[in-house]
């Protein structure tokens, strides 16, 4: 792609304002500069580049000496300042029909950021959702760190350079109208993408395409419009790929009928985690198995491909191999627990004229389990490759595949595909990865799936951790707040750790920390004013497959200190709301709690064996506050019946999608904090379907949920894993306030209540 | 390998596929039909509902035999050409779907569940197993009530 220094002329005045009245840059905009570059295409398509004379928001900000690190410059803030170099590669265009188009560097997963992006290119450039295309963007090596889907990060990061962009685009398409008429922009206006100037004159974009396109053609500065001309952002809005979804058209990786030929793929892995294939014994017998193309032997197990899935799944199970020894053989959940207990710091001393609260809390494995399991297509050739497959590090998944095939970068490709669900497991790329070897091995075009016993069982999972919490308080005040966690160590091998280290400079920690200390560092922060505050993360190096999982470690980290938040209010005879409502750092966090306790009627009676739970949660420089009502006369089959839930990301660009997102984390909250976990028993785990892996279904979901979304600021903070660590303290807290019980181990109830699938 | 032809969204289709072969397979790798989605190939997390002769199944546990000579309806056939079916509507007015993986089948279970009974109460939704990965639930529960109103 060739780009073309358009024009900098930040300082001129050019003819006209592109603006409506009333339409001034708004500040912040109004210091920045904009480089244009038109790329190379007989319409417009164009990418604005701020100049950098401005700092950045999170260098430009002071330090401030108390504050967590994560309030300083937390993990999104990071991942915008790697991605700042490259953020204004997002083009923009328009073509002859009149629709806008942009291919969007990150994974849509679910969250619906491309129907967000979609109604930010809406109202930036005035036209119909509608007319609005925005894909997926295949990995574009030359955007470095900034083609990461993860940190809750999409709206925050692309928030101002898609618009930035539209707004050049729509500059350059009134300059063009302005020339053709012999007027100036300032006296046109759009409507629905049509161009309307003095003497009853019109164009369409599409009309105005080609010249807005003119390398020659002048155009004055142009700026995103302000937040309180915006019509579209701030709306509540429905998904622009919803009616694909209710008509089964949508497509997915495995839907995908891109390569002629490509054969329906399974593997038979090894009884643990890690194992490998030592021999496969009966290839010959596999061979003759109906429907069976071809058989291969790769690192992670034995392949079979097949005509159908069904066969290739029949053929799987007929494997014979000799299999060696993987990386945690005789681990199970008690060595585990074990040694995280071995290694969480204890508490310091308290001192002598204080009282404590301490606790300790066990979080069980959790898989991600996206509904849509792991999956690629993968094409290898001799001298190409190309891949399809819902990734949320596509570049790293790239240089990967290419370091692992022998070929260039430039000689792979990779297409991201709308995925199935998330949760942190898109980040990951070994479904590519192991779809592109099994293509190399057997010189055939593969659609790769895994099953759902493979997914659950040799697929990512959030580590399991140990927290040990103390608390010391004296004549009702909270005098320090002590939090060790101990986790068996997250993967971040999908590409953040060169982000960290790329931004190492920047960081508001210092020392010899692991990527994911600072992780924890600057995603963990307690919202509340506990006096001195002490929140570390231990890692116990084993070898397994982890990953971030929706809220990394706030889920179990906050999650355990809104229950000890709760217990430090009955220790110092408060009300759990009031202790909230005095100890919360921000205005803002003090306001979504008293919405919710408005809202969900804190307080009322409740009849015995049921409660209700408060939880409080800010990150991503969003908060929220969930309260819950839990039935649990049986305290072994406990229910959340009501679900109140106030959110403030500060610009909720669609809060119709933010709502879904929360309703999306309390469902986690419910699953995980009560029944949804992994029992690992010699080096494996034991669920391998939702039958045993108990995430929550209808039944367990409450029937009566009310979102307040509270609209606040100019720019939007994250909201993607926000709504889980608040939901996660509700339940927890209601649990406890039903049963009369500390629950110290989660998911609550957890036992082995089926017959595992054999290995 | 046996031939089988049965109706398929009003089409007759004929499949060479062997017996035992799941349908869901017999749909997506031979027939290209994608809309229902495979989540556990074992009956739990009913991604794939489907429909035989207007009852809910699941293609990954039904043999591609028994369905010769029957009517089977996937998410593709629901809707009368551009005209949702009312459920259909009903989903996309309450936003219901997040990455969608699963909302085939959550719609095949709806449909099914309003023809046994009009008006189904919270328990009767409560029944539907289909898992939804991203939490749609509250959303699916609405969606239910509202496309009952209107039918």
């Amino acid at each position: 792609m060739t780009s073309l220094p358009d024009q900098a002329h930040p300082d001129r005045t050019l003819p006209g304002s592109t603006r409506p009245p009333g339409g001034e840059p708004t500040p912040t905009h109004s210091r920045r500069r904009f480089l244009t570059y038109l790329v190379a295409a007989p319409t417009l398509a164009v990418a604005a580049q701020v100049v950098a004379d401005v700092a950045g928001p999170a260098t430009a900000r002071a330090l401030p000496s108390l504050p967590a690190p994560a309030e300083v410059l937390d993990l999104g803030d990071v991942l915008i300042l790697a991605g700042k170099p490259t953020e204004d590669l997002i083009v923009v265009s328009v073509d002859q029909r009149g629709r806008v188009g942009l291919a969007l560097p990150r994974a849509e997963v679910g969250q619906g950021i491309t129907t967000a992006v979609a109604m930010l290119l809406a109202d930036e450039l005035d036209v119909p959702l509608s007319s609005v295309d925005v894909t997926l963007a295949d990995a574009r090596p030359e955007l470095v760190f900034n083609q990461l889907t993860g940190g809750s990060n999409t709206m925050r990061s692309v928030y101002g350079p898609v618009r930035r962009a539209a707004a050049v685009a729509r500059a350059r398409l009134l300059a063009a109208a302005a020339l053709r008429w012999g007027t100036t922009p300032g006296a046109l206006t759009v409507t629905d993408g049509v161009v309307s100037g003095p003497g009853g004159r019109s164009a369409t974009y599409g009309e105005l395409s080609a010249a807005a396109a003119d390398r020659t053609l002048t155009v004055a500065l142009a700026a995103p419009k302000p937040t309180a001309q915006q019509r579209v952002v701030g709306t509540p809005t429905n998904r622009v790929d919803a009616r694909a979804m209710v008509t089964g058209q949508q497509r997915y990786t495995l839907d995908l009928d891109v390569v002629p030929g490509a054969l329906p793929t399974m593997l038979r892995r090894p009884p643990t985690i890690n194992g490998t294939v030592r021999s496969l014994d009966n290839e010959a017998q596999l061979r003759a198995m109906p429907g069976v193309v071809d058989v291969a032997v790769v690192r992670t197990g034995v392949a079979v491909l097949a005509e159908t899935f069904g066969q290739a799944r029949d053929a799987v199970a007929a494997v014979q191999a000799t299999w060696g020894p993987g990386t945690v053989d005789g681990e199970d959940d008690a060595s585990i627990r074990r040694t995280l207990r071995a290694a969480t710091p204890p508490p310091l001393a308290p001192g002598l004229l204080v009282q404590t609260v301490d606790a300790e809390f066990d979080f069980a494995f959790v898989s991600h389990a996206p509904l849509e399991p792991n999956c690629a297509v993968a094409h290898v050739t001799a001298d190409r490759a190309e891949i399809w497959s819902p990734l949320k590090s596509p570049i790293v998944a790239q240089e990967t595949i290419a370091a692992e095939l022998g070929l260039p970068v430039s000689r792979v490709t990779v297409h991201v595909v709308q995925g199935g669900g998330s949760f942190g497991r898109r980040l990951f790329s070994d479904a590519a990865l192991e779809a592109a070897r099994v293509s190399k091995a057997t010189g055939r075009p593969v659609k790769l799936l895994w099953s759902r016993i493979d997914d659950m069982r040799h697929g990512r999972a959030r580590a399991a951790s140990h927290h040990r919490i103390r608390a010391t308080h004296a004549a009702g005040d909270v005098l320090t707040f002590e939090h060790r966690v101990a986790s068996v160590e997250t993967d971040f091998g999908h590409g953040l750790g060169e982000i960290l280290t790329s931004v190492a400079a920047s960081l508001p920690v210092a020392g010899n920390l692991s990527f994911a200390q600072t992780v924890f560092l600057t995603t963990v922060h307690s919202p509340y004013h506990l006096g001195v505050t002490t929140q570390t993360l231990s890692e116990v190096p084993l070898q397994m497959h982890t990953g971030s999982w929706r809220s990394v470690y706030s889920a179990n980290t906050r999650g355990a200190e809104e229950v000890v938040v709760d217990e430090l209010a009955a220790a110092t005879r408060r009300d759990p709301a009031e202790f909230r409502r005095r100890l919360l750092k921000e205005d803002r966090f003090r306001a979504v709690l008293d919405r919710v306790v408005q809202e969900g009627q804190w307080g009322r009676r409740m009849p015995r064996g049921t409660a209700q739970g408060l939880g409080f949660h800010a990150e991503y420089k969003g908060c929220t506050a969930c309260l819950v009502e839990i039935d649990a006369r049986d305290p072994q089959d406990p229910r959340v019946t009501r679900a109140t839930i106030a959110v403030d990301v500060g610009r909720a660009v669609n809060p119709r999608g933010l709502e879904a997102q929360m309703l999306g984390g309390l469902t986690d909250a419910i699953g995980t904090t009560l029944r949804a976990g992994l029992h690992v028993v010699d080096g494996l785990p034991l669920e391998g379907s939702y039958s045993q892996f108990h995430y929550t279904r209808q039944a367990d979901s409450p029937t009566d949920v009310r979102v307040f979304v509270v609209d606040s600021g100019e720019e939007p903070g994250g909201a993607g894993e926000l709504g889980v660590p608040a939901a996660v303290g509700a339940i927890a807290n209601a649990y406890a306030r039903a049963t009369g019980t500390r629950p110290r181990s989660f998911p609550i109830v957890f036992p082995v209540d089926f017959e595992p699938f054999p290995r | 390998m046996p031939n089988y032809t049965f109706q398929l969204n009003g089409e007759t289709v004929t499949v060479d596929a062997p017996a035992d072969l799941p349908l869901l397979w017999a749909l997506r790798d031979k027939l290209g039909v994608t809309g229902p989605k495979y989540g556990c190939g074992i009956d739990v997390c009913k991604a794939c509902t489907s429909h035989l002769d207007g009852e809910a199944i699941r293609p990954c546990v039904t043999p591609t035999a028994e369905v010769a000579g029957r009517e089977v309806t996937t998410i593709e056939g629901l809707a009368d050409g551009d005209r949702l079916h009312p459920v259909q509507e009903a989903w996309l007015e309450q936003d219901v779907a997040q990455c969608g993986y699963c909302q085939p089948g959550q719609i095949m279970a709806a449909v099914a569940l309003l023809r046994r009974t009009s008006d189904p109460t919270d328990a009767e939704i409560d029944e539907i197993q289909n898992v939804c990965r991203c939490g749609t639930y509250v959303r699916i529960r609405e969606a239910i009530k509202a496309a009952a109103a209107r039918m």
